[in-house]
């Protein structure tokens, strides 16, 4: 039991980091019907940068806010360079920019912060809590309250905010939201930063359990993409269920199964899930537009 | 361009013929033979791509599955290394087969996940059956030999992979202009249109998996007993990348032109001095300018220049 309780910790910790980079996927999906696989790029941002700051004696909250700054200014980057001077709509093409696109940003941090691992100190020591048995270090509380809180910041957002309320108005009918004057460009700009916020959050976070490196972005962000398709492409409720779920089953699997195959079991799972159900666990049926 | 085809066809012949002259060393040849033999790769991976218009980012997974299982046959059954080629090509062709109807299910993004994510368990398992695959190490691999003779030398491997890059360019030619490269073509603008004109889309798409899965596995056997060692980067989400690269940079739909790329994308590394950073910051911004300012790729964009001024 104690076990099982302690692989559920482990899971729903990699878990949150995989629902955070679901969410990034799915705001930028609904914005601009592209799968952006520089995501996980964000995430290894977040992760690098505040490791280098705090190597170099930046206290923790402003390594972590300048990480942030600086991730979101790339990911507006990224959409402005790379993603907005393409009209035509073959979403084939859009996805191929942005794997050059993650490619191009890896590169980068691996010369300018080098290829070795970074560590990072848990935010607030090795103390383990014990419940029922189980350990749950503090850093794995920081990562699931900090996800709990940008989910819930999310959801507010787009319930209540002008900005909000117009990025969804654009997911669901980009020309006739550009009719009643939402700049649907403007909203992929913000729905851009919005994800990289997110990615870096959760890079940061998650770097004093992960250790950082330069390309740790390609998994974590394909596996943040195998929750968010899981869950259904476009839902920011299957996002999330979705990357909780990916991170509990690679847990449980690398507890009772076999730790080596842990990193596998997400594309076992995504393959299946496509084969079966391919709009995912919440999505909507897909159809093709003649 | 249909007219000219057999004109085509014979450049290219007096080009592979004359490239030993002039190529000045070993290393030269080396680097030649390594672009044929991603040539031969990426002319089944621009069936699927190019023709069909189905994304792959897994493909290096299956040149990863046929590079190893043509060495596990040879040092571990003692098979002679052309008959391995030929069973590991043959085998892959099947499994490509089998896994092109669950995979081609998957349309757009759902097939760039699918492929990916196959080729990363492939790695996985490579990594893994250190038994079998001599783990992160990667094996040593016999080399090639064809009845009493051992392909040794860049010479002779040089003569046997433009023969069979040369075979390629043929087949993939005659497809393109036949009915069922028709077909593929019309899946590619839509795969609803491609129905409506009777097109069997589904048969379509598996049979061009397969030929895609074919050329990957005769290209990874090859590599493999050319290079000598091989280790599961083989299968790399990278290696992938840079196949998908050389078909969008050289240009979709086009033999010579993702020929060309294949040419391109392998002097690159060798121009950027082989640090791995440079390589993948160079690759990057290559795959995002292409599609930014020549979506149609190298070759087809040229013709369509060529021809404009004729007319």
């Amino acid at each position: 039991m104690s076990d099982f309780l302690q692989y559920v910790f482990s899971g729903l910790t990699s878990g949150s980091i995989y629902a955070l980079a679901a969410l990034g996927f799915t705001i930028i999906f609904n914005a601009r019907n592209v799968v952006n696989f520089a995501q996980g790029s964000f995430l290894m941002l977040g992760g690098m940068i505040t490791a280098t700051l705090i190597t170099a004696k930046v206290p923790l909250p402003f390594a972590v806010a300048a990480a942030t700054v600086i991730t979101v200014i790339i990911g507006g980057l990224v959409q402005r360079l790379a993603i907005a001077p393409v009209k035509d709509a073959d979403p084939v093409n859009l996805v191929i920019i942005t794997i050059g696109a993650s490619i191009f940003i890896d590169g980068i941090a691996a010369v300018v912060f080098g290829k070795n691992q970074h560590m990072v100190p848990a935010f607030s020591g090795d103390h383990a809590i014990h419940i029922l048995g189980a350990t749950l270090l503090p850093q794995s509380v920081w990562v699931m309250a900090t996800a709990a809180v940008l989910m819930a910041g999310v959801s507010w957002y787009f319930r209540a905010t002008l900005a909000g309320k117009a990025m969804r108005a654009v997911s669901i009918n980009s020309n006739a939201a550009s009719l009643v004057g939402i700049r649907p460009d403007r909203t992929v700009l913000v729905a851009f930063g919005l994800s990289a916020f997110l990615g870096a959050m959760a890079g940061a976070v998650a770097s004093p359990i992960t250790t950082t490196v330069f390309d740790i972005g390609l998994l974590l962000g394909l596996k943040g993409f195998v929750g968010a398709t899981f869950g259904g492409l476009g839902s920011a409720v299957g996002a999330v269920v979705g990357g909780i779920l990916v991170g509990l089953f690679e847990s449980l699997v690398a507890g009772y199964i076999s730790t080596s195959y842990k990193d596998a079991v997400p594309f076992v799972l995504i393959i299946g899930i496509l084969i079966c159900r391919p709009q995912g666990l919440f999505g909507s049926r897909v159809l093709d537009r003649v | 361009m249909m007219r000219f085809r057999n004109g085509d066809l014979l450049v290219t012949l007096a080009l592979l013929i004359a490239l030993p002259t002039v190529l000045p060393n070993a290393y030269w040849f080396d680097v030649t033979i390594r672009m044929g033999l991603a040539g031969i790769a990426v002319i089944g991976l621009n069936i699927l791509m190019g023709f069909a218009g189905q994304l792959s980012i897994g493909h290096a997974a299956l040149l990863a599955a046929s590079a190893y299982t043509s060495a596990i046959l040879v040092a571990r059954y003692g098979l002679p290394s052309a008959l391995a080629i030929v069973i590991a090509t043959a085998g892959v062709t099947l499994i490509s087969y089998g896994l092109a109807r669950p995979m081609l299910r998957l349309r757009g993004f759902a097939l760039a996940i699918g492929t990916l994510g196959l080729g990363i368990i492939v790695q996985i398992i490579l990594v893994n059956e250190v038994a079998w695959t001599g783990g992160p190490d990667g094996m040593v691999v016999a080399p090639l030999q064809l009845g009493p003779w051992t392909i040794s030398g860049e010479r002779q491997w040089y003569v046997l992979v433009a023969f069979l890059l040369f075979l390629a360019i043929v087949s993939s030619l005659n497809l393109f202009g036949s009915p069922a490269g028709r077909a593929l073509r019309a899946l590619n603008g839509s795969e609803i249109a491609a129905q409506v004109a009777g097109v069997d889309t589904s048969i379509m798409k598996i049979r061009a998996f397969t030929a895609a899965g074919f050329f990957a596995a005769l290209a990874g056997a090859l590599t493999a007993h050319y290079s000598g060692f091989i280790t599961p980067d083989l299968s790399a989400f990278m290696r992938s990348v840079e196949f998908a690269t050389m078909v969008v940079v050289g240009g979709r739909g086009s033999t010579y032109g993702v020929v060309l790329g294949a040419v391109l994308l392998t002097i690159l590394p060798q121009a950027l001095g082989g640090t791995g950073e440079y390589e993948m910051i160079v690759f990057g911004l290559i795959l995002m300018l292409t599609v930014i300012f020549l979506p149609q790729g190298i070759v087809p964009t040229l013709v369509a220049a060529l021809r404009g001024k004729g007319a």
